[in-house]
């Protein structure tokens, strides 16, 4: 089937099996290897996008169902004043180890500063918890997320 | 096999000829280049491994040699190498090396290895780069070398104010010969400006922004997509398939059985290490999903193998059985056990055990591959290259000399890339199909099909005396492997602390035979033993009436090194962060009911680590973690602070990982858990604050992916013990038994 879909604010036209996973979509048709694999069954975090906003899991989503929503990518994220806040609060604090798990979790942070912009601790780790991080870097995740919300 | 012990340190002096060389780079400019020859091996002729280019544009160009696996090395290693060279870190750009034998050595990453083996080495090609420069401009002036200086990337006449920046100067200081590694002075660390420094990752920037660093990004041109099912039931083959219905399905290009190969054996961390071609199914499509979803659709007549009835049931049931028998042999024997044991004050016996886990880097494993005319090209997520190359080239018959690794990104290691067989399984696809292909493993493939950590059962006896000393230990530990030959990393070193400090000791082992995988996991062996010994350390100083803390520091006693098999433990770098840890945690004060503070310390990996944990548990047995305390020791200089601590802190989280979550169940010889639902690293909601503190010893530096690591697993369970009085014997922890 052809698709047509909006990433990044970029409108792309594809001809997929219509169970592709998005998060194949992105990974394999449009060349955006930014968005993660890591376990397929939205028990990671590691392919987090923003589908009209929120965040999904790119893994659960086949592009039928997308229609003319519009998909954001961690690199298309730096376009929004929250993700460059990220991004910048990202290096500030020095949180990667591997950094696989990385883009993900800046999208769930940022799909959290864009509907909270002052979250608390607890409402940052509510938000965030369904993003794994096999090197254990949650506290500096933490730390960049509370370093971005006040505008660092 | 051969044994595990002792062999987890053979790598760690370097021990080879050592030398520095000089050229001009082409189009001018200056690279300095380090050699370290091993047996039989010669470097080529006219090709340097430079780690150090200075180009007329003042720009500087260090070479990573090793694999970057989210230790930092990638950052850590230039950084002294920019320390020596005296440069501005902006002024520097870092490359990846690939993998080359001929040029490179020591290109692999586990062991916490990379900084005892590189911290001289790296700093020697920087200060022979920066004394050529000197020479240089001391030429251009006609004064002594002796009278000229250097900082921030110029030489400076220090009597005229004279200067010059290195740019100008590199293509002249080519042409000296290079000085002798061990002659270059080096700079005093006093006035060191970058190694010390907290310094961001060097692939940061781009990794924010989602750039395709990793193996499993990597785009070869004419590539297709590979999946591979490999038999669920360990030590199973293919017997037949639907092939003819797969091939038909969209987007599909091949499908057929991949036989398996011989085991290669190697040298890795933890010891001797077996990894090999398992026979399956490849399917190859035009995109990995189409390769996925074929994969569901496949229909496979196993034969099951020997190993079909093997469960965890049966493991833990057969070991109790072999528990209640002498040991099949005796590792250590000191003093008389048994009479110690009658005539002590107090006695305690324990059982412990832990579960098989697996290592689940959140990359899963992958590998791109092209093998076409006798040659092959890999683009790998690999630990450890050089057994990658010698499993494809002992597998598929391809000359070492015709193998290529460029090294990439790595999503996590842990030890898992140690074992390169998704390597020889991409090649072994991309042969047949004449094509690139990029194989990448589901998550189900990953956790399935795992090296995994050892499980164990240790049966332990212990006695006090009257003044609350230890005066007996027995253990029987039951372990895996055949004959007296222990498996990979399931081993007991007879040196394991608190072996040496007490006068009656033994430890005795007998093993099962098993299908089941097993390898090298971020700590191998102590990850699992520490909890043990520091577990029953506890015990036993509960039994005495002494303070946990205490105890340990009398246990050690006099501080000396006890002999090991490297490095022996040095008992006053245990008792160093012992009391630092003390101080740290507030060790001894009230708490509330539930709650407790737990110790521990361990040595592994040449580092030195004692942690508190501060728990609380609640009335549904449910663990609230505090917070953490980690006095580390590994030497006298923290390289990257910044990355120092954020390795610490990722250990210590690990570490809870393996205490409270990780286990993997075998049943009919198959793997249960295939998702992170089964088996998962913490979680945030799960992580306590760790606060790290260095102790500067009088040691050389050493590596730190490793000894921060299993003293936490410990400390844990031992707070869990002073907040309920519940002993934790078996993990993970179950906290449905710790209500109350």
């Amino acid at each position: 089937m052809r698709y047509s879909l909006s990433v990044n604010g970029q409108e792309h036209s594809v001809e997929l099996d219509e169970d592709t996973p998005l998060l194949w979509v992105l990974r394999d048709a449009l060349n955006l290897k930014g968005t993660k694999y890591g376990c397929g069954e939205g028990l990671c975090g590691a392919c987090t996008v923003h589908i009209d906003g929120q965040a999904v899991h790119a893994c659960r989503i086949p592009i039928s169902s997308l229609g003319t929503s519009k998909v954001v990518t961690i690199e298309g994220i730096g376009e929004t004043p929250v993700g460059a806040r990220l991004q910048q609060a990202w290096l500030k604090v020095d949180v990667m180890q591997c950094g696989y798990c990385q883009p993900g979790q800046i999208m769930t942070a940022a799909a959290l500063l864009a509907q909270n912009p002052a979250p608390s601790e607890a409402e940052i780790v509510a938000a965030m918890d369904g993003n794994l991080c096999r090197c254990g870097t949650y506290l500096r995740i933490k730390e960049a997320v509370k370093a971005a919300a006040k505008g660092a | 096999m051969k044994p595990l012990f002792p062999p987890q340190l053979k790598r760690h002096l370097p021990s080879r000829r050592t030398f520095l060389a000089v050229s001009a780079a082409a189009g001018g400019g200056l690279i300095v280049a380090y050699y370290a020859l091993g047996e039989g091996r010669t470097r080529k002729q006219g090709e340097l491994n430079a780690f150090v280019r200075i180009a007329p544009d003042n720009s500087v160009t260090i070479m990573a040699k090793n694999p970057e696996i989210g230790q930092g090395v990638k950052t850590m290693l230039p950084m002294l190498v920019a320390e020596e060279l005296d440069v501005d870190w902006r002024q520097v750009k870092i490359e990846q090396a690939d993998y080359d034998p001929e040029l490179y050595k020591d290109q692999y990453a586990g062991g916490s290895m990379a900084t005892p083996t590189s911290y001289m080495p790296m700093r020697q090609v920087g200060a022979a780069a920066r004394l050529l420069l000197m020479k240089a401009a001391a030429a251009i002036w006609d004064v002594p070398a002796s009278q000229c200086s250097t900082a921030a990337g110029v030489v400076k006449h220090d009597a005229t104010g004279r200067t010059l920046p290195y740019g100008v100067l590199a293509t002249p200081a080519a042409k000296f010969r290079a000085p002798e590694p061990a002659s270059v002075k080096l700079k005093d660390p006093k006035d060191f400006k970058i190694i010390g420094r907290r310094i961001g990752g060097v692939d940061s920037p781009r990794l924010v922004k989602g750039a395709p660093l990793f193996g499993i990004d990597v785009e070869v041109p004419g590539m297709l997509y590979a999946v591979f099912q490999k038999c669920p039931v360990f030590g199973g083959s293919v017997a037949s398939a639907n092939l003819d219905e797969i091939k038909k399905m969209p987007g599909v290009r091949a499908a057929f059985v991949v036989e398996g190969g011989a085991q290669h054996v190697f040298e890795a961390e933890g010891g001797t290490q077996s990894s090999g071609l398992l026979p399956g199914i490849a399917i190859v499509a035009a995109s990995w999903w189409q390769a996925e979803k074929a994969r569901q659709a496949l229909s496979v007549r196993w034969n099951e193998g020997p190993y079909a009835k093997q469960s965890s049931e049966g493991f833990a049931k057969t070991a109790s059985e072999l528990s209640r028998k002498p040991p099949a042999w005796s590792l250590r024997r000191d003093g008389d056990v048994q009479a110690a044991l009658k005539g002590a004050a107090k006695l305690v016996e324990a059982a412990y055990e832990y579960p098989f886990i697996p290592h689940v880097t959140l990359e899963p494993q992958n590998c791109t591959a092209h093998v076409a005319g006798g040659k092959a090209e890999f683009w790998a997520p690999t630990q450890v290259p050089e057994a990658g190359r010698d499993l494809v080239a002992a597998t598929l018959g391809i000359g070492k000399d015709d193998i290529i690794v460029h090294m990439t990104r790595c999503g996590g290691g842990f030890g898992r890339r140690l074992m390169n067989d998704y390597m020889v399984e991409a090649a072994a696809i991309s042969k047949s199909v004449d094509a690139p292909v990029k194989l990448v493993w589901s998550r189900q493939d990953d956790m399935q099909h795992d090296f995994y950590r050892a499980a164990g059962w240790h049966w332990l006896k212990g006695g006090v005396d009257a003044a609350g000393r230890i005066v007996a230990w027995q253990q029987h530990f039951v372990s895996f492997g055949q004959d007296k030959e222990f498996a990979s990393c399931a081993g007991l070193s007879p040196h394991a602390f608190p072996a040496g400090r007490v006068p009656n000791l033994s430890y005795g082992a007998s093993l099962m035979e098993t299908g089941v995988p097993m390898g090298p996991l971020r700590a191998p062996g102590e990850n699992a033993l520490v909890w043990v010994f520091q577990s029953f350390i506890d015990e036993l100083a509960i039994a005495a009436g002494k303070d946990p803390l205490q105890f340990r520091i009398d246990l050690l006693g006099k501080k000396e090194l006890l002999p090991g098999d490297g490095p022996g433990l040095d008992t006053g770098r245990c008792i160093g962060v012992l009391e630092k840890v003390r101080q740290m945690s507030g060790w001894g004060r009230k708490l509330p009911p539930r709650s407790g503070l737990g110790v521990a310390f361990s040595y592994c990996h040449l580092g030195y680590a004692a942690e508190v944990v501060e728990a609380a548990v609640a009335a549904d047995g449910k663990i609230a973690i505090n917070k953490v305390w980690a006095a580390v020791d590994v030497g006298r200089q923290i390289v990257n602070p910044l990355g120092a601590e954020n390795q610490a802190q990722g250990g210590i989280l690990d570490g809870l990982s393996h205490a409270l979550n990780h286990k993997i169940t075998i049943k009919d010889g198959r793997t249960v858990e295939s998702n992170f639902d089964g088996s998962s690293p913490l979680t945030m909601m799960q992580a306590p604050p760790a606060v790290v503190e260095f102790l500067l010893t009088d040691h050389s530096p050493t590596g730190l992916g490793e000894p921060p690591m299993p003293p936490v697993i410990p400390a844990l369970t031992n707070a869990v013990f002073a907040a309920t009085g519940k002993r934790v014997r078996k993990l993970p922890v179950e906290t449905a038994a710790l209500a109350g």
